[in-house]
């Protein structure tokens, strides 16, 4: 299991990743990127010096939420671009027959390039802690909560990159396989609230009671919808009393996309190399 | 340590492989010749667990390649035709980074990869990147990453491909020394002569299918039913050429520049000494008279051309 995870493919991804100017450039735009935004968000509130002067808890609650909406829309942005190429970038560079004729197995491969790129995202992760620093200055937000969003980023990022993965290692070309991570990532984080708009008004429309599974289902489908109810308990009430359904729309979340991602990883492991004995299927 | 049996690939209709058979001993370097597009990277990919056959058996050193592929992985040292290198890695860290995908120990890896850049001479090139090593450098790099693991296979598809002069004889060197080193070798190449003085046995491979193979010797013999004559004469050709032509071991008399012509006999050699003696009875002024060596170039040429016919 250790061998799994401290491995030359990761040693050589670290290695590669972080020599790489790219590497420092992404995480340059990232950090203006959610700096533009906080700082932006402060002056507009203190009226640029000449207001109050002073942030209020309830508007650095305000800003808290701008910042996670912010990055999550960074995260579910930057994750596919990060893994839809590791294994067909690899096939375009010609470097993986090479890799495959190694002692390395599939799932070795496969999940080394899952961490090297989620380890890049934590890194832009942690580098924007000092903007959340400046929540806790003002107060409004709970440690727990930002730990709850953090633990979210993870899980959303383990998923879209194993999503992204997935493609990689069955789409040839990286640009076909890039266009079809972000296809979907586009799809489930703004196609489905789409959805889920139309079926709740289709449904109140209807006059149909609760309990509205298909709903309750899109919502679960849908980063943004979730995340939500990290912030608001009262979001989270309405939507139960909304659907009727009163399991926790985020541990739909986790079980539906950690089945996906599980099975995303696993058909990676298996079409990385190609079945050398059909029969034996 | 190498046994083929009726390996095939087939892509819809097209065959790219047609049931090859080739046994192959250990410490043999067995040469494999074709066009492009021949079916010689088709085999070699098979053999490197790189591709399903549709149908066969392929054994490297008791491991078959479609029903144990992990253990053929660690048995082979495989070079491909084409391959890329990782920007932003130095020439150590590129060994190093194979030398623990084979699960060899840092210790042994720090005293084996001085040793092969050393036999592929790169020593010098050590602390650069890969990425701008010059082709013959990258490919003489790939072949010691190939060695890492100290495989008793190497299967090179291609190695002194796009080479210069001066990297392939260098490239032509370290294959030697390999070879000296007890290593079975499967090389390709769709060169013949960059072949014929390394390896021990050679195979032609033609539209998928093996249509030759033996030693250099063997296959040369093989096509040599009909030799080229060439006589050059002080003069009367015209009488040379209806005298030659009267004999039925030859065939297609050619008149050549300078008082010479080149003709195709399929007798024997007693019969072929018989037919200068009874040429220099009829008192032809005969200057030169040679039997025209057939190259390997010629041979593979003859062999192909046979096949396109059929």
């Amino acid at each position: 299991m250790k061998s799994l995870f401290i491995n030359p493919v990761l040693n050589k991804e670290f290695k590669l990743r972080f020599r790489s100017f790219r590497t420092f450039l992404g995480l340059l735009s990232y950090l203006i990127a959610i700096g533009i935004v906080v700082i932006g968000y402060m002056l507009l509130e203190t009226s640029f010096g000449g207001g109050t002067q002073y942030i209020r808890p309830a508007q650095s609650r305000t800003m808290f939420m701008v910042l996670a909406y912010l990055q999550l829309g960074l995260i579910l942005f930057i994750t596919p671009g990060l893994t839809s190429g590791v294994i067909s970038g690899e096939r375009e560079r010609q470097t993986l027959n090479i890799l495959l004729t190694t002692a390395q197995s599939s799932t070795s491969i496969i999940i080394s390039k899952l961490i090297s790129s989620i380890s890049y995202l934590l890194l832009l992760l942690a580098a924007s802690l000092p903007f959340y620093s400046l929540v806790f200055l003002f107060g409004g937000v709970s440690p727990a909560t930002i730990a709850k969003v953090m633990g979210f980023y993870l899980f959303t990022i383990f998923v879209f990159g194993s999503f992204g993965l997935f493609f990689s290692t069955l789409i040839r070309r990286t640009i076909v396989s890039m266009i079809s991570t972000y296809g979907v990532t586009l799809f489930l984080s703004g196609g489905v609230a789409f959805l889920f708009a139309i079926s709740i008004s289709y449904f109140n429309y209807a006059n149909i009671q609760p309990p509205l599974v298909l709903p309750y289902i899109l919502a679960a489908f849908n980063p943004p919808i979730v995340f939500s109810g990290l912030f608001e308990e009262g979001i989270n009430q309405a939507f139960i009393d909304t659907t009727g359904i009163s399991f926790p729309l985020i541990w739909s979340y986790f079980i539906i996309y950690s089945i996906l991602a599980v099975l995303a990883l696993w058909v990676s492991v298996k079409k990385l190399r190609p079945n050398m004995n059909p029969k034996k299927g | 340590m190498i046994e083929i049996n009726g390996l095939t690939k087939k892509y819809g209709s097209f065959t790219a492989l047609d049931s090859l058979t080739i046994n192959i001993g250990k410490g043999i370097v067995f040469g494999v010749v074709g066009h492009n597009g021949a079916g010689k990277s088709t085999a070699f990919s098979i053999l490197a667990t790189l591709l399903s056959p549709t149908s066969g058996t392929a054994v490297i050193n008791g491991a078959s390649v479609t029903q144990e592929p992990e253990k053929v992985r660690k048995q082979i040292g495989y070079m491909p035709d084409f391959f890329g290198v990782y920007d932003h890695l130095r020439v150590n860290e590129y060994l190093d980074f194979y030398g623990a995908s084979y699960s060899i120990s840092a210790r042994d890896r720090a005293e084996l990869i001085p040793q092969l850049l050393d036999l592929v001479n790169l020593t010098e090139k050590e602390n650069s990147y890969v990425d701008v090593l010059s082709r013959g450098m990258k490919q003489r790099l790939c072949l010691a990453r190939s060695l890492i693991h100290d495989p008793e296979v190497l299967i090179l598809d291609e190695p002194a491909s796009g080479l210069d002069p001066r990297a392939r004889v260098e490239m032509r060197e370290i294959l030697k020394e390999l070879k000296n080193m007890g290593k079975t070798i499967l090389i390709s190449s769709h060169i013949l002569p960059e072949l014929s003085e390394m390896c021990d046995q050679i195979g032609v491979i033609n539209k998928g299918k093996l249509v030759a193979h033996g030693t250099v010797a063997d296959i040369q013999h093989q096509l040599q039913a009909d030799k080229v004559i060439i006589v050059t004469f002080y003069r009367d050709v015209e009488r040379a050429i209806s005298f030659f032509e009267d004999d039925p071991s030859v065939s297609r008399v050619t008149r050549l520049e300078n008082n010479t012509i080149q003709f195709q006999y399929a007798g024997a050699e007693e019969s072929q000494i018989k037919l200068l003696k009874k040429a220099i009875l009829a008192d032809l002024p005969i200057l030169s008279f040679k039997q025209l060596e057939s190259n390997l170039e010629d041979v593979f040429m003859e062999i192909t051309k046979g096949v396109d016919l059929n």
